[in-house]
């Protein structure tokens, strides 16, 4: 990859003041501040070394020396303060911190509130473009189970949780060492390895119902890793079973959302959807969610589970008809009764 | 290249920084040695062209360069200066547990396209020399994502209030058209990006899903083109299932015994029901669709009572269920 002039000189700039607020940092840690290389640093410390004053007498130049593994920077007078936030610098901040003032429970909401009204006027014009970006962080998590979570984090204890396993509607306890609070698709989460499991788990923090720090020592196993959410949530197994869906084109966000094996687009916009899992009960429930947008084609015995459960559903609010035997002429999806 | 280019910019940022009095072009080029001299008349135009881009590049990364008459004494000769109070970030005088929240704040954009200017925002700010307490909110990931492939285009035209062009894909259909819309603002909600904006082809007020945009988002029009009204972007939004997030709602539905162990925790009230074996719940709800999701995923052991829109939504999404697999 290069990197533009331009893009070089931002960071040289904004390197200079954290270097003269930072003598003696060692190389490795400049560098990871910056999130480059060593190597490009060294080459950044070689530009500036070069560069200075009308004239380019030595003594018109910035001073780096960096021998010994640590930087010691002088003579940058001229730029020895940061350059302004530009817009997307501004905004960043500004609408990060105001996504966290309206997360009950995280973070400590006093401090934000302070930082933002700061960044605000330091900001100047650039903050006006931030009433163009909003980030609304999701709030389904209870502000005490946050707040544990986030003590747990800082303290490295153990939490003792309540949590619900939706597909089977039953409330399990476990002794959990987090690892990280995070938020995914409209959800907080807690990643953390999981006594009960013996392996790193994510607990969705609407499903916690009670939460407990414990006086114990809540560091992760030196084996447990997090996981690549990259890779999505859900991790399938080759011991899974294997479900083909007909999704239609209003409920493609399911291959955006959920691991699959493979996607095929037919011609009226539908995909046909491979997708692994160890547990059906969960397909089941997403495809009673869809109302209508998705069909199981494969295993046959999990589409008759699904009209099944959607029968017996129906039973309920009108007993007397026979429901949903809709036939050739029956209803379409989605009208309205 | 870049790294020549780079020591030509730098340097020119700290000639303008160092002098009190605008300097005209010649004495620019002399004092930055990498605008190669040489005396000829097309040496001196390549050297203009290229002070003119630099002079652009750095402008738009926000130095406020001063352009004034350099001295009545040299006739109308423009001079050039960079003044330091307008260029150096004021003083920002962060207290540690403020500086916390900020980084904070940063690595919301931790996995998205404003990750590389939010990093730099806060190093500008620790060097302002405030004292850092970086364990303190460790393990805390507020990310967002800005994985729709049209974000960069449409932020970027939000920001310098430029129209656009794209095909769009509606949810109803998957054919795609062409929308020719004025963009007011953007926002991520629930996980997903929006585009407020108006519509130049219904002469109306509309909001796009990012991700249903298809193929290239094309500028059709200059930079600040048009306005924004006052509150507009937020009047349009909260007329969508956004604004539907503040107006929650009551609903009663009946549950099963050991079913539906989720909505008992959510419930406000729960009540032994008429018939034995069952229990009923008031459950607060936001959105109405969302509600209807969950309640369906438990068949038989729910049953949607109040109100009747939420009764109906059930029945229409069961029945189209059992439409959809025969």
């Amino acid at each position: 990859m290069s990197e533009s002039a331009t893009d070089r000189l931002s960071r040289l700039l904004a390197m200079v003041p954290w270097l003269l607020a930072h003598q003696g940092v060692p190389l490795r840690r400049a560098a990871d501040e910056f999130g480059i290389a060593e190597t490009q640093l060294v080459k950044d410390l070689e530009l500036l070394f070069v560069c200075g004053l009308p004239g380019h007498m030595p003594d018109d130049l910035i001073e780096a020396n960096w021998e010994d593994g640590v930087v010691y920077l002088g003579n940058a007078d001229a730029i020895s303060r940061p350059l302004r936030l530009g817009v997307d610098e501004a905004l960043a901040l500004i609408v990060g911190l105001r996504a966290l003032a309206d997360v009950p429970g995280l973070g400590d909401r006093d401090a934000v509130t302070r930082a933002l009204t700061k960044l605000e006027t330091a900001a100047g014009a650039a903050a006006a473009s931030a009433d163009s970006m909003r980030v609304d962080l999701p709030r389904d998590a209870a502000a005490d189970v946050v707040s544990a979570c986030e003590d747990a984090l800082r303290h490295h204890r153990r939490l003792h949780l309540g949590y619900l396993v939706p597909h089977r509607d039953e409330t399990t306890e476990r002794d959990v060492d987090p690892m990280r609070l995070l938020q995914l698709e409209g959800h907080w989460y807690l990643e953390g390895w999981c006594h009960r499991a013996e392996a790193v788990r994510m607990f969705r923090l609407d499903r916690v119902v009670d939460v407990r720090m414990l006086d114990v020592d809540g560091s992760p196993p030196a084996t447990a890793r997090s996981r690549d959410l990259d890779a999505g949530m859900f991790a399938p197994g080759p011991d899974d079973a294997v479900v083909l869906l007909r999704v239609q084109a209003r409920a493609r966000w399911v291959v955006d959302y959920y691991p699959t094996e493979s996607v095929e687009a037919l011609p009226d916009g539908a995909l046909l959807v491979t997708m692994r899992t160890a547990d059906t009960a969960w397909l089941r429930q997403l495809v009673l969610r869809l109302g209508g947008a998705a069909r199981v084609l494969d295993p046959p015995g999990l589409a008759d589970e699904v009209v099944a459960s959607a029968r017996a559903a129906l039973v309920q609010y009108d007993p007397v008809s026979q429901p949903g035997d809709t036939g050739q002429g029956g209803d379409p999806p989605c009208r309205v009764i | 290249m870049t790294t020549a280019k780079t020591e030509r910019l730098l340097n020119l940022v700290i000639c303008l920084l160092s002098t009190r009095r605008p300097l005209t072009k010649s004495q620019i080029r002399q004092a930055v040695p990498q605008y190669a001299a040489g005396g000829s008349a097309p040496a001196f135009e390549a050297f203009e062209r290229m002070f003119e881009r630099d002079k652009d590049e750095l402008r738009e990364l926000g130095i406020p360069i001063v352009t004034s008459a350099q001295d009545p004494m040299f006739g109308d000769e423009l001079g050039y200066r960079v003044d330091r109070e307008s260029y150096a970030l004021p003083d920002v005088h962060l207290e540690p547990d403020e500086l916390a929240v900020v980084g904070l704040a940063s690595r919301v954009w931790q996995q998205a396209s404003l990750a590389g200017p939010a990093a730099l925002a806060l190093t500008k700010l620790k060097a302002l020399g405030a004292p850092q307490d970086d364990g303190s909110l460790i393990g805390l990931e507020p990310r967002v994502l800005t994985a729709e492939p049209a974000f960069d285009a449409l932020w970027a035209a939000v920001r310098d209030r430029r129209p656009v062009q794209f095909g769009y894909r509606t949810s109803s259909s998957t054919a795609v058209a062409v929308r020719t819309v004025e963009p007011w603002a953007v926002t991520s909600w629930h996980g997903r990006w929006y585009l407020a904006a108006h519509d130049r082809d219904r002469a109306a007020p509309r909001v796009f899903r990012l991700s249903r945009v298809e193929g290239e988002v094309r500028t059709i029009g200059e930079a600040g083109e048009y306005e924004v009204p006052e509150g507009a972007a937020a009047r349009v939004l909260a007329a969508t299932d956004m604004g539907a997030a503040s107006i929650r709602g009551l609903a009663h539905v009946r549950v099963r015994d050991g079913v539906g162990q989720l909505l008992r925790h959510r419930a406000v009230a729960v009540r032994a029901g008429e018939q034995p074996g069952w229990s009923e719940l008031s459950v607060e709800y936001d959105d109405l669709e969302v509600l209807v999701q969950e309640l369906v995923t438990h068949g038989a052991g729910v049953v949607a009572l109040d109100p009747a829109p939420l009764r109906e939504a059930v029945v229409r999404g069961l029945r189209a269920v059992i439409a959809a697999a025969s």
